[in-house]
């Protein structure tokens, strides 16, 4: 049985040149306990379907079809109020930028019990215990000192962790995390990684996790999904994905890779950018900077089909 | 230029012996400390922020060093140093010999050096067509004879970064993050420049773009015998790049070494520490150990030696005296225990 599910989903932006669609026809669960990767390059449409999930697109962005279900339940279609309170309980929404989620004006501390008293049958003293527990959870040293410190008297890496605090401490069932890693230190990133990781190992705690740095997907991710252009061009176990991608571009995606243990004189590229939204070539998106694209791939959208030991949006795969 | 023009100029820059750049016991220090007013109510002195305290590199002509650490270590204000954005606190900086200041106060030399920042999105003029862009240095330094030139010059730069010539008539926000940092690239070349600083030039591009650019990078550096002062907390990156590495720890550098040795034989005990920190692509199940810590703080740094309370090999001496860079094999290394042979 899967915590979340979306289906078909479907993201437009009306603008005054016509309607831009973001994300077409995206599919994917994920499992209890289990972490979802999810990369691609920028403007491929991975903070729009965290986005989606949370319920907090920006206008005039919106939902044009398709639906996204947690636990079974529709939440694509709640109202605001009833969407606001499954965010802080049921789903918690870890940003890249920090400064956006706390407030400036009040103590990390009473952030962190407001939110718990808010969500949890505990009081103000629990609460703050709890909350002296998160801080050092995410490695804030010395958490019982800096629990009465204003966001700002905190360094940016601080920050991030204060907000991944925030985002875990009413216990969610579902974390939806963008890029919560990439501003920080190799070092503090090792330690916010394990502590993810082992909540959904011992809580069972779903996470669908963004981010550019295939290192950390490797090191997390049970699955990925590679996405180009508003769509999943490939998904499956992280293994697989990184080793052994089956969709031409993931493949591309993988092999340019800097390798650590080695130095080459040419990295692999993909030469060319991504399509703008306004400007989707028919057929595969990536048909004009696939290297194997054949004449049916210019004409007819591939969807995911089984290839391998993954599901590639390839024709190349064709039964 | 032609290709044989530019081989020659390659040769030619890469046989002079000079250090492109030498940089002597530099520091550079921020006051940071609360208005006066308040300080007295607060008793408290000046808070003096060491964000470069005391080091010494030499690039040679045609070579890459790179420069890794934690954030905030002082990356980027030696690359400001570097160039000149920065005047030092204390110490020199050397620019093919001569001092920095005065080549600065010289528009021809000054032309030979470049900066490519880490943001594409902030460093590039958005009420400004991308010609205008790649030419203002070539105006600045009056480098093109006629407006005709001039654009020739524009169209030959973004072709060599892969843009096509016609991108000169867009505006930045037409363009995506990794072609931005192409336009920086272009304008940073436009002055003819011998040497570039890039600070994070990749950082926040991803993984496909980022090989785009690295590529380009290297590409220009063999055929036109560039020098690079590079800057990454990506230590695949800056493997990729670098013929030196030094690595930065709280205002200082703690080891410099040619690019394999560093990560074949790592000695210094927070080199070795970031090593085991990056995340493990290969999958092989390896458990990352991260450096223990908390990065301290360069207004009241700790005694001694500055790693010594993260660092598992630290003793009396590392909490008193600071240790000073010696040679390790091909390596500098500023650490006891790699000094004293227990390392
Ligand atoms: N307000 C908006 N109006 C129109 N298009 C938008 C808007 N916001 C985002 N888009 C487009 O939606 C697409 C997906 O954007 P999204 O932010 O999800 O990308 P991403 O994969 O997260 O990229 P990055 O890695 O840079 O964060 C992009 O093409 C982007 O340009
Ligand atoms: N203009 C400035 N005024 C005060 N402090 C600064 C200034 N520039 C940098 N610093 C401080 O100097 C230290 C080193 O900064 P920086 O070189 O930008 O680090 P890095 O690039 O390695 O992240 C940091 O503690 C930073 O906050
Ligand atoms: S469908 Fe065709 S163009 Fe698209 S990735 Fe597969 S081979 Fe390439
Ligand atoms: S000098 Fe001492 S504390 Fe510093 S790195 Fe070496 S062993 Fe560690
Ligand atoms: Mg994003
Ligand atoms: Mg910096």
């Amino acid at each position: 049985m899967s915590l979340l599910d979306v289906k078909n989903l479907r993201v437009e932006f009306p603008t005054r040149r016509g309607t831009l669609v973001a994300l077409d026809d995206v599919s994917f669960s994920i499992a209890p306990g289990e972490i979802l990767g999810v990369v691609g390059e920028s403007g491929a449409g991975k903070s729009m379907t965290g986005a989606a999930i949370i319920g907090l697109l920006e206008p005039p962005g919106r939902i044009a079809g398709g639906e996204i279900r947690l636990d079974g339940k529709r939440i694509d279609n709640l109202p605001y109020e009833e969407m606001r309170r499954i965010r802080g309980r049921q789903i918690g929404a870890i940003f890249q930028d920090p400064l956006t989620t706390l407030n400036p004006l009040y103590t990390i501390g009473r952030q962190l019990a407001e939110t718990m008293t808010t969500h949890l049958p505990i009081g103000p003293g629990e609460a703050r215990e709890r909350a002296i527990g998160w801080l050092e959870l995410v490695g804030i040293p010395a958490a019982r000192e800096r629990i009465d410190s204003y966001p700002h008297e905190f360094s940016g890496g601080m920050r991030q962790r204060v907000v991944i605090a925030l985002a875990l401490c009413a216990e969610p069932r579902l974390i939806v995390a963008d890029e919560p890693t990439t501003a920080l230190d190799v070092s503090i990133q090792a330690q916010v990684i394990a502590l993810l990781k082992s909540l959904a190992r011992e809580k069972g705690t779903a996470m669908m996790l963004v981010t550019h740095d295939m290192g950390v997907i490797a090191e997390t991710a049970d699955r990925v999904a590679v996405m180009y252009a508003g769509r999943i061009v490939e998904i499956g176990p992280v293994r697989e994905v990184v080793k052994h991608a089956n969709h031409p571009y993931a493949q591309g995606l993988m092999g340019s890779i800097p390798p650590l243990d080695r130095r080459v004189d040419r990295l692999q590229q993909i030469d060319g950018a991504m399509p703008r939204l306004s400007a989707i070539p028919p057929g595969c998106a990536y048909n004009p900077r696939c290297p194997q694209a054949f004449d049916r791939c210019r004409v007819q959208r591939p969807e995911l089909m089984p290839a391998g030991a993954t599901d590639a949006a390839c024709w190349l795969h064709a039964p | 230029m032609s290709a044989a023009a530019e081989a020659r100029l390659a040769e030619a820059r890469r046989a002079d012996l000079t250090p492109m750049l030498e940089v002597e016991e530099v520091a550079r220090y921020f006051d940071v400390s609360r208005p006066l007013l308040q300080r007295l109510m607060a008793r408290e002195g000046r808070r003096i922020l060491r964000a470069v305290d005391g080091i010494s590199f030499a690039i040679p002509k045609g070579t890459t060093l790179s420069l890794v650490g934690e954030s905030g270590c002082g990356k980027s204000t030696v690359a400001r140093l570097a160039v000149g954005l920065y005047p030092t606190t204390r110490g020199r900086v050397l620019f093919d010999g001569q001092d920095l200041a005065r080549a600065r106060a010289d528009s021809a030399q000054r032309s030979r050096m470049q900066m490519i920042f880490q943001d594409p999105y902030a460093s590039l003029n958005p009420r400004w067509r991308v010609a205008d862009i790649i030419a203002e240095p070539i105006r600045a330094f009056g480098l093109a004879p006629s407006r005709v030139q001039e654009a020739a010059r524009v169209a030959e730069l973004l072709t060599q970064v892969g843009l096509s010539p016609l991108d000169g008539a867009k505006f930045p926000h037409e363009f995506s993050g990794g072609q931005r940092q192409r336009i920086s690239i272009a304008r940073a070349l436009s002055s003819n420049p011998e040497f570039l600083v890039c600070d994070e030039p990749t950082s926040a591009l991803d993984v496909s773009v980022q090989a785009q650019i690295l590529n380009l990078m290297k590409k220009l550096q063999a055929r036109l015998g560039l020098t690079f002062l590079f800057i990454s907390h990506n230590l695949a990156v800056v493997r990729q790049v670098s013929d030196r590495i030094g690595v930065m720890y709280l205002g200082k550098l703690v080891e410099l070494a040619p690019a394999e040795t560093l990560f074949t034989t790592p000695r210094h005990p927070y080199t070795r520490a970031l090593m085991e920190a990056i995340p493990d692509l290969g999958m092989t199940g390896r458990v990352r150990t991260p450096v223990g810590g908390e990065v301290p703080s360069p207004i009241s740094p700790p005694s001694g030696c500055a790693f010594h309370p993260r660092c598992p090999l630290a003793n009396d001496r590392c909490r008193a005296e600071a240790p000073v860079m010696r040679a390790a094999g091909d390596a500098q290394v500023a650490c006891h225990a790699v000094d004293e042979g227990r390392g």
